[in-house]
């Protein structure tokens, strides 16, 4: 393998540090699912953390980011608390949302994180609304809309992307295509060659691009980002990666042969890059160190997150809305 | 007070709001040429393309983009052109709208108003005659206003945009061209507040949009032989004014619910049911409800007939109401 010349050894490092936190963090909500604490449905997202790491580092804290049902990477990056989150998948008090949302609707709007989804592709209407409120309002923020391979078969990813080209809208679309539509292979039910064509068919610039290769990634969403910022219009970032872990955390993903998996483990986009850090002279005991710290992070996430509070019940008549009181004699 | 139609009274809210502050932002198909109906004559003039924005055919993406606008700091409205077409954008009312505040734990608002038309105008079919309110009385996080005159399609509007909850506002196709007295200044209806149009001791008759006239007319007609009928415009169907009815219900013993829309599971069973349970020492007779049959609304007036409470049928069934009493 030859080393790219010109790499931003400090910013990678960085990124490799994220995409530790984010494969620790799905590790120790998987774990926390089997012992019960986790109580609803989570997606893991091991395999995919080169994306919502390379896209979420081009981002600044202004930016909004509109997430899927598989979420918890994009959070992370976009710079959440990883012991708010924990919280809220526990249902605890703390939590991002409190516990009313959990997994699938996981966001922080303190920064720029707009939410999970548990709809799937609905996200992409959102953030093309949010997009055109930013031009209203006379920001220079961008959104990133971020959906699984999936979506690209509703009908609200072709209405957003139409509408996003004939507003002209400061929004980058990254398609995070792990290959499946929950448990079948998105292949054998879409027509065509998939987000990126779609995009192009509507007037809108996309690149298709290894969704394992962060280095890569971290260019290109760079870039992306950067047109879309100066006023360019929408741009959507395809990127063709896999699902290391089930559709949900208990999903034995038996649907897929095991030489599959391991094929896609030796391309895991940490060990990738750490491979390439090294080969720049970086010292791998501090690679080691980062995931060290990942992971020492996320156990103790899980241990405060186990050890808070359930939220008060009192709280599940907060926040329904203004106009007419929700404990109001329902009876 | 000025004389205007319902029409203009919503374009005079929509313009006053829009004047007011400039977060309020409209979106739709067809609004830069006034929209269906003209609720929009001239907006886009008055306050540009990117306020008053013409969209694509995508009814999931206009509300979609709407909750997204909402939660980044605007007030959208939202036109659906016929309410019928809302079911397109089901997802995104009922799903992302009324949930986002509550589901993010309070980090977000959602202070959109969706316009409506509903209900039944010169022989439009099934699929552009509806009256769907009562299904978004049952969503928690809507709030849904179904204003009958011209002063209230000016103050309700105006209040739904202020409103930080998402609003469904449900205008009659019916009443677009129905003069009224209108207050001259700034005027706004409080939500979940009734009208109570009519003052009778004898029966109390609730309604909303366009089944509001008929029904005055019925209470007038009964009138002129001694029944005095209370008719209370209930404007606001969630939140609804249960203070208001209950107040009347409990003076007059007798209560009839009228609506356009299909009597079953209709928001009058709502009202019946809440009567029924809170008032039923001082009932004098069983509570009463009428809407339309449990069939699609046909082209053919014959048969597009079939599915209108007449005033005679009001009639009747008041007099019903109050006739075993009568007799005895
Ligand atoms: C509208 C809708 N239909 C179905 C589902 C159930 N569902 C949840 S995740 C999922 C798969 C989505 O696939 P993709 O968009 O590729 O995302 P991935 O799960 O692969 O990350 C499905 C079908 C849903 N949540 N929403």
């Amino acid at each position: 393998m030859k080393t790219p010349a010109n790499l931003d050894l400090p910013r990678l490092q960085a990124l490799h540090a994220l995409m530790w936190r984010i494969r620790a963090f799905e590790e120790a909500a998987i774990a926390a699912q089997r012992e019960g604490l986790v109580l609803g449905a989570i997606h893991p997202s091991i395999g995919q953390e080169a994306v919502a790491a390379g896209v979420c580092a081009n981002l600044d804290r202004a930016d909004l980011l509109l997430s899927t049902h598989r979420g918890h990477g994009h959070t992370l990056a976009k710079g959440a608390d990883a012991l708010a989150m924990m919280r809220e998948l526990f249902g605890r008090s703390g939590g991002t949302c409190g516990g009313k949302g959990g997994s699938m609707h996981i966001a922080d709007f303190g920064v720029g994180m707009l939410g999970a989804n548990g709809v799937v592709g609905a996200n992409i209407p959102i953030a093309v609304g949010a997009a055109q409120a930013l031009r209203l309002r006379g920001s220079d923020a961008i959104v990133t809309c971020i959906f699984g391979d999936g979506a690209i078969n509703r009908g609200p990813f072709l209405e957003g992307l139409n509408w996003a080209r004939v507003f002209d809208l400061p929004v980058l679309f990254v398609c995070e295509d792990n290959g499946f539509s929950a448990t079948t292979r998105t292949a054998e039910l879409t027509g065509g060659d998939g987000a990126a064509v779609r995009a192009e068919s509507l007037g809108i610039p996309a690149d298709s691009l290894d969704g394992n290769d962060l280095i890569a990634l971290d260019a290109a969403a760079r870039g992306a980002i950067a047109a879309v910022r100066e006023g360019g219009g929408p741009r959507l970032l395809h990127c063709k990666t896999y699902r290391i872990s089930g559709h949900t955390a208990v999903d034995p993903a038996t649907y897929r042969p095991a030489e599959e998996v391991e094929d896609w483990r030796r391309a895991c986009p940490i060990d990738r890059l750490a491979g390439t850090l090294e080969m720049a002279g970086i010292d791998p005991a501090a690679l080691n160190d980062a995931r060290r710290a990942a992971e020492a992070e996320m156990a103790e996430a899980m241990a405060a997150a186990r050890a808070s509070d359930w939220p008060d019940a009192a709280l599940a008549f907060a926040d329904v809305q203004d106009a007419g009181d929700p404990r109001e004699r329902a009876f | 007070m000025a004389r205007m139609s319902y029409l203009d009274a919503g374009r005079r809210a929509l313009t006053e709001e829009m004047e007011r502050d400039p977060a309020v932002w409209a979106l739709g198909e067809d609004l830069g040429r006034g929209g269906v109906f003209g609720q929009y004559r001239g907006l886009q003039e008055m306050f540009g393309k990117d306020r008053v924005a013409d969209t694509p055919i995508s009814e999931a993406c206009i509300l979609g983009a709407a909750v997204g606008a909402a939660m980044t700091g605007t007030r959208p409205v939202v036109e659906m052109r016929f309410s019928d077409f809302a079911l397109c954008a089901v997802d995104e009312l009922v799903n992302q709208a009324a949930k986002a505040r509550f589901m993010f734990g309070g980090q977000s608002r959602v202070p959109l108003v969706v316009r409506e038309p509903i209900g039944m105008w010169r022989s439009s079919a099934a699929q552009h005659s509806q009256s769907l309110e009562a299904w978004y009385a049952h969503v928690p996080g809507l709030v849904v206003l179904c204003p009958a005159t011209p002063a209230d399609a000016l103050g309700m509007l105006k209040s739904a945009i202020r409103c930080d909850d998402p609003v469904v506002l449900m205008e009659h196709k019916n009443l677009w061209a129905l003069e009224g007295e209108v207050p001259e200044g700034e005027h706004l209806v409080p939500l979940g507040r009734a009208e109570t149009v009519r003052a009778g001791r004898d029966l109390t008759l609730v309604t909303w949009s366009a089944m509001r006239q008929p029904c005055l007319k019925a209470a007038e007609a009964l009138a002129r032989d001694g029944i005095e009928v209370e008719v209370i415009d209930l404007r606001s169907l969630w939140p609804w004014d249960r203070d208001a009815v209950m107040e009347s219900v409990a003076r007059t013993g007798r209560l009839l619910v009228v609506h356009e829309a299909v009597a079953v599971a209709g928001f009058g069973a709502e009202i019946a049911a809440s009567v029924a349970e809170a008032l039923h020492p001082q009932l004098k007779t069983a509570v009463r409800r009428l809407g339309a049959p449990r069939i699609p609304i046909a082209y053919a007036p014959p048969m597009e007939d079939e599915v209108r409470v007449s005033e005679a049928k009001i009639i009747e069934t008041a007099r019903a109401m109050l006739a075993p009493e009568r007799a005895g």
